[in-house]
């Protein structure tokens, strides 16, 4: 019995490791390359809500379309995969270290990532690739403009092995014990990305790329956007499991909690990862040549994933609660009231959930098989990714920044700062009520997305419409308000704040938890069991789409402007 | 694996509630025919006229029977072709009954482009080599704003017509 007590210490309080000054300027790297982009899409986006509201016309020939590229490239996929892999790696390295050999490797990635994001931006600015940051065919960009997106995936597949590399590392030291839970956590997030990314992969390097260089003189165009689309629905999760990474493991930490339960926490990661890839269809809903009972099979597992998010909700709920009450605040909402709502570390992410549960029920309806034709290309649409990625994602990651910048730069946030990000998060709430409001009304009444402003022949659908693109507007101006504060705060925390040592917030299980069972490290068994449903819900369609393929599709450039 | 008493019942709740919805949807979609628009016919998008419908005499609206209409358009970056009327001027907006059925079809003879009456259910992606079709009842008089809301290049925002709806 007393060896057994000694055992579960063991398991409570894992060993941390500290995170070298080498270290900590890769991960500073990675995280400063978003928030430069974070600058660069947001001013992108002021520009957009102000054309769209008529406020202004763009000066010196810079096309509408230009500048919505630059806005969904920089942001959906730069800021967020160069976010996300840096704190991986922090998380990693504080878990379970990172050698020299590895670290030299994930600078490769950061650099081979920083060169095809940089081919790529020359590309959009020259004007050569306004395709928008989902490029379908046949709208044919520059070659390079594909280029540098296939570096930019294959850099993360580079910083995924070494995450994997880490893991097995650590592991082989450790071989009792379990891996640490956010290791864990960024093992399954790598391991999604990458299945998922293989399709976006093939797509531009079979398809994409030689047709852009006049090798192949058509393009199978529904073939390029299942692929796509196979990428398109991980994505998204490839960006909320990091936050949820945050709200698991660091969060209770932060409001002096523990975790509510390590195995559960693994388990919905687990499934997130069974149920994030094989479901891209929900994006193809309304779609010609696409059978409708596989459409329908897709939606169904889509919805799967309702299970791990519902207990997600419930863990972190349950995490606040018990820590309120064991703090000593009774009362039916007692514990609600005394979280720390003035710490900027727990405030911003906490904002980020609460927006989650309208993002998450505006899922629910775009995923809806019949629903879905309501909302399809409609405002709404841009409405509910602004409330996911641009405020659940977003504001959890600027949560994370407030502690995780000083860390690695060896200074402190202090109480202004503090004051300054709680300023922050509340302009960013209420720009984003008023833009993601709008565009969702806008939408259900028939809007279009990524549409520059537009009379559409003075209909009187068209000037309801314009009032909630000025509304838009406003909410866009407040927005790139919040976004001008937070690079301050971030340049401030990188390089001005006083010096001294910040926390690395990790959590720990209760003292007396439920070991976590064996199975759990399983990784042969996840990834067969991913792969299994990946091949169930495509292989079908997919043959039926090559077998059934029209005519295929010459490039066409100019209608993007390029003659 | 340990699974709290709340979180149980949480967890039967909310699974509960998801089997429902989803039979809900595929009542709809398998008993109702409220499948999402799926057509799969092909065609060759360089050569749209091989198709009957796609024939320039063909294109905007016919009437084939007391109440019941089509539809056929030719979309192109950035137009939706529906014919010429007697002057010979290009259609830009279809007249039709309250309560009449309408088959619209529709395909490109370029890139993606998208399709929706708006405020309607009508809402299809429109791609090179598919002919997309859906037929709808128009109940509700007024004029309807037909959009591309998919992103075809520099004049998507000025590719639409209209839908009149008369009493
Ligand atoms: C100042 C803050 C922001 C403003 C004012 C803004 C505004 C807009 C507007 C008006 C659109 C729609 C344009 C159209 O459909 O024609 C848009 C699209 C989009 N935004 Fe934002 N946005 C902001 C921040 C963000 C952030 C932080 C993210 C992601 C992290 C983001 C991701 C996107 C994406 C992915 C699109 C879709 C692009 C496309 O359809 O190709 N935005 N934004
Ligand atoms: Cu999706
Ligand atoms: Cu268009």
């Amino acid at each position: 019995m007393a060896i057994k007590k000694t055992m579960s210490i063991v398991h409570i309080t894992p060993k941390q490791f500290p995170i070298t000054k080498k270290e900590a300027r890769l991960y500073m790297a990675f995280i400063s390359v978003a928030f430069i982009s974070l600058f660069i899409g947001g001013l992108m986006g002021l520009l957009q809500t102000l054309v769209r509201s008529g406020t202004i016309t763009l000066p010196w020939g810079i096309d509408y379309y230009q500048v919505l590229t630059v806005h969904g490239v920089i942001l959906a996929l730069v800021l967020t995969t160069f976010f996300i892999i840096g704190f991986q790696f922090a998380l990693m390295g504080k878990t379970v270290g990172i050698s020299m050999k590895q670290r030299k490797a994930a600078w490769i990635s950061f650099w081979v990532m920083l060169i095809g994001t940089m081919m790529t931006a020359t590309m959009i600015l020259l004007g050569k690739a306004s395709v928008l940051y989902t490029f379908y065919a046949p709208l044919q960009a520059h070659p390079l403009f594909y280029i540098g997106l296939a570096l930019v995936i294959v850099g993360s597949w580079v910083a995924g092995i070494v995450n994997f590399r880490q893991v097995y590392v650590w592991k082989r030291a450790n071989p009792d014990e379990k891996s640490p839970l956010l290791a864990f956590m960024v093992t399954i997030n790598m391991i999604m990305w990458i299945i998922a990314s293989l399709g976006v992969a093939v797509a531009v390097l079979v398809q994409f790329i030689p047709w852009s260089l006049g090798y192949a003189e058509t393009i199978n165009v529904l073939v390029s956007r299942t692929l796509f689309w196979y990428f398109g629905h991980p994505l998204v999760y490839f960006w909320l499991l990091p936050a949820y990474m945050a709200w698991y493991a660091i969060i209770p930490k932060i409001i002096g909690g523990k975790i509510f339960s390590d195995s559960l926490a693994r388990l919905s990661f687990i499934l997130f990862l069974f149920f994030s890839i094989p479901v891209g269809f929900h994006h193809q809903l309304t779609e010609p040549g696409i059978d409708p009972v596989w459409k329908f099979i897709q939606v169904v597992l889509t919805f799967m994933v309702v299970i791990p998010s519902l207990m997600t909700a419930f863990s972190l709920f349950a995490t606040f609660e018990i820590t309120g009450r064991k703090k000593g605040f009774g009362g039916l909402f007692g514990w609600f009231r005394h979280l720390p709502w003035k710490d900027i570390r727990f405030l911003a992410p906490m904002l980020g959930m609460l927006a989650f549960i309208p993002g998450g029920a505006g899922g629910i309806i775009n995923a809806s098989h019949q629903m879905n034709a309501v909302v399809h290309n409609t405002m709404w649409v841009t409405g509910h990714f602004h409330l996911t990625v641009a405020t659940t994602v977003m504001l959890t990651f600027f949560g994370v920044s407030y502690w995780l910048i000083p860390h690695l730069t060896g200074r402190k946030l202090t109480p202004t700062m503090n004051k300054l990000g709680i300023i922050q998060s509340i302009i960013w709430i209420v720009g984003m009520a008023i833009m993601s409001g709008s565009m969702h009304i806008q939408g259900l009444l028939g809007g279009p997305r990524r549409s520059s402003y537009s009379e559409y022949g003075g209909t009187e659908q068209a000037a309801d419409w314009l009032g909630y693109q000025i509304a838009q507007a406003i909410g866009g101006t407040i927005l790139f308000i919040g976004i001008l504060l937070m690079v301050y705060i971030v340049i401030k925390l990188a390089f001005f704040a006083p010096t001294g040592k910040e926390a690395f917030p990790i959590a720990e299980e209760e003292a007396d938890a439920k070991p976590t069972p064996k199975f759990m490290e399983n990784w042969k068994l996840w990834i067969g069991i991913t792969v299994l449903l990946i091949l169930f819900a495509y292989t079908v369609p997919f043959i039926d789409i090559i077998q059934h393929s029209p005519p295929g599709s010459p490039p066409f450039d100019w209608p993007i402007g390029n003659q | 694996m340990h699974l709290h008493k709340y979180e149980k019942i949480w967890l039967i709740f909310g699974i509960g509630s998801l089997a429902l919805f989803l039979v809900v949807l595929g009542f709809g979609a398998f008993w109702k025919g409220t499948h999402p628009q799926s057509h799969g016919a092909t065609i060759d998008p360089e050569n749209i006229e091989a198709h009957d419908a796609f024939q320039s005499e063909n294109l905007g609206l016919t009437k084939v029977d007391e109440d019941k209409y089509i539809v056929n358009i030719a979309a192109s970056a950035f137009n939706y072709d529906m014919g010429v009327d007697e002057d010979g001027n290009p259609v830009k907006k279809i007249t039709i009954p309250k309560g009449s059925t309408v088959l619209f079809q529709i395909t490109t003879k370029d890139v993606v482009h998208g399709f929706n009456v708006s405020g309607t259910n009508v809402n299809m992606m429109v791609e090179p080599g598919y002919i997309s079709r859906m037929e709808t009842v128009m109940k509700k008089p007024g004029e309807y704003t037909v959009v591309c809301n998919e992103y075809c290049g520099v004049g998507h925002h000025l590719m639409y017509a209209t839908v009149e709806v008369t009493e």
